[in-house]
This record gives structure tokens, C-alpha cells and sequence, in this order.
């Protein structure tokens, strides 16, 4: 049954913050460690979205992703890459068969100011190029003005037009601003069809925050335990150092539990994360601190 | 959510795939001496009575350290100590000057804030992240709070010239053993009083500590004397005559013998003891917050709080999805090594103590509760109690009525706010309360209802120590922080 | 006219706004200041103590949750009755203890006393509140509440004015109370209940009782439901008495033997503050 969305689902800012500050305590160590960096690591969508990004720069993603540090086997790949549209068909041929995903944000991003059917438009053509993940963005403007239905409506259209393409919708929580926003958006995005909900377009400033991805997971979690369907999770922008990302995790098992500690359920929208990862696990394995000049830029 | 969503919904599943590992904070670095003696005048002393104690680790059962135990001749030398300090350096001393030995003590803590809290730890069972986090930036706060008003009490009460009583006897617990010296020790220094002051029987280590600090500050000597010991070195203090003041936080059950003992005499008390909180959960309310806030009322410091929120008052339509939910997050408190930056719920303080929570779970099965604990592993060795919910408890249980002082939390359900307060009131207790609601009359009118000193509303277990603490009833005597603890250190002329 | 025989009154307890004789119906006689029989005053029982704690009690939640501004306009009513009955007063007090000119001034001072405290109920709970600033994203106050039920045991001093300087400040900050009148001065508390009965005073705000204190302060001070205890009665043993039995129930106790209550400073917001509990709420401060 889809819930009443005027209906606000009571959201307590500083409990939040509370909360998310405990997990920011715990410390995580050893093997402990090494494990929750190699997991973060293949949850990342390596991302570039920029007005210059030509094919040379997508090219380089895009090896990055297959090879993020050599050829070390021990080294785990990437779950995505996520490129604008016109990019897609360039990732999809070099990602081919590598089991790396080619994530997309269609829909007018990052704004979402198009007309339904050029956002429909959009998808489609992400789509038949190669993504089998779509980023769209809501209707920002609708929701602040609580014409919810609306907002509801784009959602279940684009996810149709998705066909077997994953939907991650973002929530752009930095204009929604309150919680209890956020949590309404979160619902509306999850009973429309989204597979994934996703913090942010990485444009505006705040993007991801700890918070606003646990208000974003307390809406997942109760609609599993409503119908025991699992949603996944994108924090995206702003995410740039392991030990972050690993915040990021405990939260997300602390919350959800073991099940969404996988790449299927749980992705970093990130460009820099990858390298502060990759760096971090090298210095568990050799106990020596790092420097970037050993590691590759995507 | 509805009961059938409960019944159908799915597990998640909390202790799979990626395991924390033991991040202990290491003792090595701090020093704890095999033997202390009393802080008299200034300066440690072998105890008259030439009797030690030792101290325990409640988490591997070590001994950390034997502790003088002051006999009655340790506490007159202490008072007498207290008193010549009071009369000679420290009355005559300008105000702003007291301050500043108050500012100089917050400051030396700062510095040594982790070798305290790992010693408070050790001694004491709480978590790391609890006395790093919590107990010693509250002990400095303290300080500092206090540090600026020992020159700016006529300002607090305008019209009357403020004194101090003369010496202060103080006797403390062993829940926040530091924080307790500081709740009493600043604001009777800032008033002009002189200290003599008895840390709780298992935790005397980081009040010895602070006592190596104030020696090193400077203090003068016999301004605050720090004696150990056990009840009896408390009733020496309570019936020392040459006492002014006595500030006691407790049980109720010693707070009621204190009152009695000082009968005829002239000495002032303030007492801070027992509670039996309700935390009341209106179907309105932020769930995953009130939670925490119900999680953080009561498994905070293994749930050796007074002002615990020990029972959970929960209205009817939102009781199975507010439990569920409190079972479920219930499973990721890590319970053990009170050092490892991990842990959430450290050691029970004692034996004895935990023998009486023991006692009150072991009740409840013989009886129809229905007992839930957590299924996290416990240690081998030390004193451990998981966190517990009692359900199917009714305002006539032990349970509901006595404060079991551990991490064990009562739940009962209500139908209408003017239910909720009257179950909430239905105690001798009145210490604190929370109230979980989205609307603010509400918060308005049930905060008013419920007697109790300190209401948290959307929130539990908040301390500052500009906000003023204290209870009604059976819960106490008197306010401590903020501008009201003030005048329990001073009397007033015209 | 020289004649007419006078019309004596009978004293009487003055329990949840009624007057009624003790239930005991035990007596015990006053004398003037010459040593002439002045009244026969109930002696009230155990009993009777116990059913004026419980008229404090019933009362008492509505009487703290009258407005500030209403609980003020009844204690001017009070200095208004008092007022109007002014003559009455000095004629009783110069009989039973002073002269006629300290009986004027003891009867003005009561009456500008109570104006005094009518004028604090909607002050003082500003004085003494506060606004913490906690360093947390947290909105936290304090503000006085009062403690419930009050025990008063009235000083042999000041048999009017002592009376109306106790009661007032309880009273104007929420409190009910019972209270033992003074053993020589019980048929001054008698007149006062009138007063007080006839100032819109909900019953059982003020009850008063007339008797023997060795009857009545050791099952005052140890009864459960009364919260705290005001004595100004000058007696060592009773004081000791009341500090032990108060610890039964953590009773908050004040003593205020030795008070010149005809003095002008014998009269602050800190009487009122010696019987409120400091109430304080935290909030988070958030969207």
C-alpha cells in the first residue's frame, strides 16, 4: 500500500546527528580493516561528470576501473562507472564482459528541468546505448511545492522506461535541506519503483552527508521490514577518504545489516575515494604510508 | 506499522560478514601506583588507621591498586585540614585569584584528559568512549563553568551578599566517579568552601589521581582533601562536627540515613539519590530517535544512572514497531572490554551489584515477565550483564518500582497522555523524565506533569554543567550546576 | 444596649475550606495577656492532621495550576479581607498579646506583607528561571515548580504576622500546606482562617489547625504525602524530631526560628524559593 506523503514521517535533526556520531566512533582495525576497505572499493561508481568530459577522459575512467592499481590480483575492481549519456557507448565497449557496470545519469541532470518526455527520451537512448544503470534526478521544484503525486508520477515513468536498466533516483538532499524531507522524498522515490535512492548530483553543495544517507536507510529499512523488498543505497559527492567510506559502513551494517555490505545494495558516487582506498590498502598490507604518486588517476 | 507487517517482516541480519576488530586503548601509558595513601593537607599520608582496601578491575577482576581507608581519626585530621585551610589562605584569598586555581585545574586536566579516562575506565567498567567522550570533557567543563563564577556570585543573586559555609563534606559514587568529584568539588571551591570529599569504595583511582593534580597546581594545602574508604569513612564525615556542608550523591536508602544523622545539628545537605524514570513514547513520535534516546536512557554506563530512563512508558499503537525496533538495535551494542573504543557496554561495577541485578532478572523469570537480552558474547572473566527488556510488567513489579541501577529497562504500554503521566508519577522517585513527541504542546504539558527535576524531551541523558540537575521526592535535595547549584555552597545576608 | 449579652464565637479547625470541630473533640483553653480565659480552641487530633494533608493534597494540583496572575489576585483579596477586618484583628491581638500600638503595626505589616507576596506569583518564577546555554544543540531551561504539600508549624512570635509570613510565600508559589498555629496564639489562626475563607482561597489550600504541637509536628513531619516542612517554632527537641522524621520520605525542611518576622526584611522571594523545585527541560534545537 502506498503511504499518504502529506503525511510527514517525523524525523529528529540532532537525534540523527547523534546517532551518526556514534558511528564515527567506532574504530576499525586489522583484518577488520582491510576487509571493509577492499568492500568500499568495489562499491565505488567511479564517476566523471563534466561539461569537458571528452572520450579521452572517459577512456581513462574507464581503465582505471578495470585496472585500478596494475594488475595486482588481490586489488578489486570498481562496481561501476556512471558517465553522461553521450558517454555510454564508449564505456559499455571497453567495460565489456568485465562484469563493471555503466551507470548513466539521464533526465536532464543534473536539474531534472526537461519536459517528461525529453527525460523519458534520454533514458531510452542511455539505455540502448548500454547502461544498465540510470541516475535520474526528481523534480525538486515539485516536491518543495508538495506536489508529491507529480513527483511520484516522473518516477514510475522513467523507472518503465528503464526496462531492465536499474533505476537510482536522486534525491539532490542538499535543496531539500530538512530530514524530514529527505525521508519523505526517500519514500515517495522507493514506492515509485526506484531500485537504488541516491543522496545527491555532486552540482550542489551539501552532497552527501552520514546523516542524510542514515535518514535514507531508515526508509529503506522500513520498507523492507513492510515488504521485505530490499532498496539499495548511493551516498554521492563529497565521500573522498577511506576512513569516511568506512564510517559510511559501519552505519550501513549497524542499520541495515549484513546483507547490504554488498556492491548490488550499497555504492559511493565518488572520483577521488577510489585512490584514498586503493592507498589505504596498501598500507595495511605493507605497513608503510603512501603517496598518490604511486597510484594512477583515473 | 501494523502488527501482521511485524509478524510477516523480515530479519536483518547484524553479527554476519564483517566483525569489528578489538581496538583496545592501551594502559600502558598511564601509571597506577600499587598503593595510595589519603590526600591530607596537601600532601598523600599513611591512614591512621593503618587499614587499606583494595580496588578492583570490574572487567578481569585484577586488583588495580590497594586504597587507604580513612578512619575517624583520618577524617578529623581531613576536617581539621579543611578547616585551617578555610580559615588562613583560602577566605582570604581574592575571588578572581580561587577562580583562576579552578581554571588552572580544568586546564591540567585537558592535558591529561585520556590518562584519565583510561584509569576511570579500568577502575570503574564504563567504556572507553563513554569517559573519553563524555565523563572527562564533563569534568573539565565543570571546572571551567565554576572557575567563573567565583568571582561573580553577587551577581547571581542580586541584593544579598553571598558567603561560603565553610567545609564541605562530600561523598560520591562509583557510577561517574570523576565526574561526581567535579560536580561537587567546583562549585564548592568557587563558593569558597574547602573540600573534604570521599570517593565511592570501587572507584577511588581517578579521584587520587585529581588529587596528584591539584597537589601539582598549587592548590593550597587542605583545601580539598581526598579520603577513601567505605561507608563507615562516610558516617565519620556525615557526624564530624567540624563539618558545615555535606553534598551526598547516592541510593536513597543512604541519602534518608544522612538526613536522619544530621538531625539537631545545624549542618546544610543537598542529596542527590535515587530515580525510577519514566521515558514516555507518544505515537507521534521520531521512532528511530526515540530509540536511541531509549537505548542511550538506559544501556548508557551499563545503566548505572540515577536518572536513568528505566522504564519505557510506550502508547499502544506504536509498542510493537518501538520494541521491535529496540530489539533490533539492541543487537549491535557491543558488550566487554571496557577499553576497547568499541565497546558500548563495559563491565557491571561490582559483584555485589551485579548479584542485585541478577537478582531482579531471576525475579522476573520466576514470575510472567518476558525477558529479552541481546545475543551478543560475553568475556570469561569480569562482572557482564547484556541489555535487557522486561516485558509484561505492570506499575505493581519490583521491577517497575525499585531502581535496579543496571542495563535492564521495564516496558509497559499506555493509552492516553494523562495515563502516561500518571503511571510516570506513580513513584517516590522524581529524578527525571523524557517525553517523545513531534508535537510541541504536548511536550509542553506532559514535561509539567511529570514531577521529576530534569525533563529530556526528544532526548535522554543529557548533562551540562550550565544546566541545573537535581530531583524531586525521594529523589533529592537541591540543584547541582548551572546558577541554582550555587546557593547550596553559600548562604545569603542582606 | 448595655444589656445584650455578647455573642461568643466558637473556634474552629479549618480542614478542605470547611470549618468543623475535631473529630477528637478534644478542647484546650487560651488565656489573654492577663492571664484571663480567652478561648476554647479545638485540639486537634492525629486524625484531624491527616484529613487536612489530604484536603493540602487534593487541592493542590489546581491550586499550582492556576495562573501566576490569579494565585496574586487571591492574595490580595487576602490583604483586602485583612483590611476590611483591620479592627478586629488589633482588638483580638491587644487582647490576646501586644498593645494597641504594636497590635496597629503588627495588623498593617500582615496586610502589606501579603501584598508583598500577592505581588511576587507572577514575578519570581522569572527571577529564578534560567536559560542554560549547554554546549549542544540543545534548548534547555530551568524554572521553579513548587514542592507540593508544606507542613507549617507557626512561631510563637508575631501571632498574626508570623502566621501571614509563612503561609503567604508557600502559598504564592503552589504550594498547599497544613498549618499547627501556635499553641498561645491559636485563636488568632482561627480568625485568619476567615480571612482566608472568605478570599476565594479554594479550600483546602490553606488548612489550619489549632492544637498542641507534641500532639501533631511528630505525624506531621512523618506523614508520606507531605513534601516538605516549615518550622518557626522556637524548640530544639521538636526541630530534631522533624529533621529525623523527615528522612521517611526525604522531606525538604526549613526552619526559620529566630525570625523578626515584624521586621521589613523578613519578607524575599527566597521564602517562596524554599519550597519550589527547580524544573529543568532540554529540547534539541533542529529542522
Amino acid at each position: 500500500m502506498i503511504p499518504d506523503f502529506k503525511q510527514t514521517v517525523p524525523v529528529d535533526q540532532i537525534g540523527v546527528d547523534e546517532r551518526v556520531a556514534r558511528f564515527r566512533t567506532r574504530s576499525i582495525k586489522k583484518e577488520s580493516k582491510l576487509f571493509a576497505l577492499k568492500l568500499a572499493l568495489q562499491m565505488v561508481d567511479l564517476t566523471t561528470l563534466e561539461g569537458m568530459d571528452s572520450p579521452g577522459k572517459v577512456r581513462q575512467l574507464c581503465y582505471k576501473a578495470l585496472y585500478p592499481h596494475g594488475t595486482d590480483p588481490d586489488i578489486p575492481r570498481v562496481a561501476a562507472i556512471c558517465v553522461y549519456p553521450n558517454r555510454v557507448r564508449l564505456a559499455a565497449e571497453i567495460l565489456k564482459g568485465s562484469g563493471i557496470h555503466v551507470a548513466s545519469v539521464a533526465t536532464s541532470f543534473p536539474s531534472g528541468m526537461g519536459t517528461l518526455e525529453s527525460r523519458i527520451e534520454e533514458v531510452k537512448y542511455a539505455v540502448d546505448e548500454g547502461a544498465d544503470e540510470i541516475d535520474m534526478v526528481i523534480s525538486r521544484w515539485a516536491f518543495l511545492k508538495g506536489e508529491y503525486g507529480f513527483v511520484f508520477d516522473e518516477i514510475a515513468a522513467i523507472k518503465e522506461a528503464c526496462g531492465p536498466a536499474h533505476l537510482k533516483v536522486i534525491l539532490e538532499t542538499g535543496e531539500l535541506e530538512t530530514y524530514e524531507n529527505i525521508r519523505k522524498a526517500s519514500d515517495i522515490a522507493i514506492y515509485a519503483g526506484a531500485d537504488f535512492i541516491k543522496t545527491s548530483t555532486g552540482k550542489i553543495s551539501p552532497a552527501a552527508t552520514m546523516p542524510v544517507t542514515l535518514v535514507m536507510l531508515y526508509a529503506i529499512r522500513d520498507y523492507f521490514l513492510k515488504t521485505g523488498t530490499r532498496i539499495g543505497m548511493k551516498p554521492a559527492g563529497g565521500i573522498r577518504d577511506s576512513k569516511t567510506a568506512l564510517h559510511y559502513l559501519v552505519m550501513v551494517k549497524e542499520t541495515l545489516g549484513a546483507d547490504w555490505l554488498n556492491p548490488d545494495l550499497f555504492r559511493f558516487g565518488a572520483s577521488s575515494l577510489a585512490n584514498d582506498l586503493l592507498m589505504q590498502i596498501l598500507k595495511q598490507k605493507t605497513g608503510h604510508y603512501q603517496s598518490p604518486d604511486y597510484f594512477s588517476i583515473g | 506499522m501494523s502488527e501482521k507487517e511485524i509478524t510477516t517482516r523480515q530479519n536483518l541480519h547484524f553479527d554476519e560478514l564483517w566483525a569489528y576488530d578489538p581496538a583496545p586503548e592501551s594502559p600502558d601509558y598511564v601509571k597506577i601506583e600499587e598503593k595510595y595513601d589519603l590526600f591530607i593537607d596537601g600532601r598523600f599520608q599513611e591512614p591512621e588507621s593503618g587499614r587499606y582496601l583494595r580496588t578492583v578491575n570490574p572487567s578481569n577482576e585484577t586488583v588495580l591498586a590497594q586504597v587507604a581507608e580513612a578512619g575517624k581519626k583520618d577524617v578529623d585530621k581531613a576536617v581539621t585540614a579543611a578547616r585551617k585551610a578555610y580559615d588562613g589562605a583560602w577566605s582570604k584569598m581574592a575571588a578572581k585569584e580561587r577562580g583562576k586555581y579552578l581554571f588552572r585545574i580544568a586546564r591540567l586536566l585537558q592535558e591529561r584528559a585520556r590518562e584519565f579516562a583510561i584509569i576511570e575506565s579500568m577502575d570503574c567498567g564504563k567504556p572507553i568512549r563513554e569517559s573519553r567522550d563524555i565523563d572527562i570533557p564533563q569534568v573539565i567543563a565543570h571546572f571551567f563553568y565554576h572557575a567563573g563564577w567565583a568571582d561573580k556570585l553577587e551577581y547571581a543573586f542580586p541584593g544579598y551578599r553571598p558567603r561560603p559555609l565553610g567545609v564541605a563534606g562530600q561523598i560520591i559514587p562509583w557510577n561517574f566517579p570523576l565526574l561526581m568529584a567535579a560536580w561537587k568539588i567546583a562549585p564548592a571551591l568557587a563558593a569558597g568552601n574547602t573540600v573534604v570529599i570521599k570517593p565511592a569504595e570501587t572507584t577511588p583511582l581517578t579521584a587520587l589521581k585529581l588529587a596528584e593534580l591539584i597537589r601539582d597546581a598549587g592548590l593550597p594545602p587542605g583545601v580539598v582533601n581526598i579520603v577513601t574508604g567505605a561507608g563507615q569513612t562516610g558516617i565519620e564525615i556525615v557526624n564530624h562536627p567540624g563539618i558545615d556542608k555535606l553534598a551526598f550523591t547516592g541510593s536513597t536508602e543512604v541519602g534518608k540515613l544522612i538526613q536522619k544523622a544530621v538531625a539537631g545539628t545545624d549542618k546544610k545537605y543537598t542529596l542527590e539519590l535515587g530515580g525510577k524514570a519514566a521515558n514516555i513514547v507518544f505515537d507521534d513520535a521520531p521512532v528511530e530517535q526515540a530509540v536511541e534516546g531509549i537505548v542511550n536512557g538506559i544501556f548508557f554506563n551499563q545503566g548505572h544512572v540515577c536518572c536513568a530512563g528505566s522504564r519505557l512508558l510506550v502508547q499502544e499503537g506504536v509498542a510493537d514497531e518501538l520494541v521491535y525496533k529496540l530489539k533490533m538495535r539492541m543487537e549491535s551494542l557491543i558488550v566487554g572490554d571496557p577499553l576497547d573504543k568499541n565497546t558500548d557496554i563495559g563491565a557491571i561495577n561490582s559483584k555485589d551489584q551485579l548479584d542485585r541485578i541478577l537478582g531482579f532478572l531471576a525475579e522476573g523469570v520466576e514470575g510472567d515477565q518476558k525477558i529479552y537480552q541481546s545475543k551478543c558474547d560475553l568475556p570469561e572473566k569480569g562482572y557482564w550483564c547484556r541489555p535487557t527488556l522486561v516485558e509484561n510488567v505492570s506499575q505493581s513489579h519490583r521491577i517497575v518500582q525499585e531502581e535496579v541501577f543496571g542495563p535492564v529497562l521495564s516496558i509497559q504500554t499506555f493509552r492516553t497522555p494523562a495515563e502516561a503521566v500518571t503511571l510516570a508519577n506513580n513513584s517516590p522517585y522524581g529524578l527525571s523524565g523524557g517525553v517523545w513527541t513531534d508535537k510541541g504542546s504536548k511536550i509542553f504539558k506532559i514535561g509539567k506533569g511529570i514531577r521529576a527535576g530534569v525533563i529530556w524531551a526528544n532526548t535522554f541523558n543529557k548533562f551540562d554543567p550550565t544546566s541545573p540537575f537535581g530531583g524531586y521526592k525521594e529523589s533529592g535535595i537541591g540543584r547541582e550546576g548551572g546558577i541554582h547549584g550555587l546557593l547550596p555552597y553559600l548562604e545569603l545576608s542582606q | 444596649m448595655s444589656n445584650r449579652v455578647n455573642v461568643l464565637k466558637t473556634c474552629k479547625l479549618y480542614i478542605g475550606g470547611k470549618f468543623s470541630r475535631s473529630e477528637s473533640e478534644h478542647y484546650f483553653q487560651v488565656l489573654d495577656k492577663k492571664q484571663k480565659p480567652l478561648a476554647n480552641l479545638c485540639r486537634a487530633s492525629r486524625k484531624d492532621l491527616r484529613n487536612a494533608i489530604q484536603a493540602a493534597r487534593k487541592a493542590q494540583a489546581d491550586w499550582a495550576g492556576r495562573t501566576a496572575y490569579n494565585r496574586g489576585q487571591i492574595l490580595y483579596r487576602m490583604a483586602e479581607m485583612l483590611e476590611g477586618r483591620r479592627d478586629q484583628f488589633i482588638t483580638e491581638l491587644e487582647r490576646a498579646a501586644v498593645s494597641r500600638r504594636n497590635a496597629e503595626n503588627e495588623v498593617d505589616l500582615a496586610i502589606d506583607r501579603l501584598v508583598h507576596y500577592a505581588g511576587w506569583t507572577d514575578k519570581y518564577p522569572a527571577l529564578f528561571s534560567s536559560v542554560n546555554p549547554v554546549a549542544s544543540a540543545h534548548f534547555n531551561f530551568s524554572i521553579p515548580e513548587p514542592t507540593g504539600v508544606v507542613g507549617v508549624i507557626a512561631p510563637d512570635n508575631g501571632a498574626l504576622i508570623g502566621l501571614v509570613s509563612l503561609i503567604a510565600p508557600v502559598i504564592a508559589g503552589g504550594n498547599t500546606c497544613v498549618v499547627i498555629s501556635s499553641e498561645k496564639h491559636g485563636s488568632i489562626a482561627c480568625t485568619l482562617a476567615e480571612i482566608i475563607h472568605s478570599s476565594d482561597v479554594p479550600g483546602g489550600v490553606v488548612n489550619m489547625l489549632t492544637g498542641f504541637r507534641a500532639d501533631l509536628v511528630p505525624h506531621l513531619s512523618a506523614h508520606m504525602d507531605v513534601n516538605a516542612v516549615l518550622s518557626a517554632a522556637d524548640d530544639t527537641d521538636q526541630k530534631k524530631i522533624i529533621q529525623e522524621n523527615a528522612h521517611l520520605n526525604v522531606k525538604r525542611v526549613h526552619f526559620y526560628d529566630g525570625t523578626d518576622w515584624l521586621k521589613e526584611q523578613s519578607q524575599s522571594p527566597y521564602y517562596i524559593m524554599d519550597f519550589q523545585e527547580i524544573k529543568t527541560t532540554w529540547h534539541p534545537v533542529g529542522t
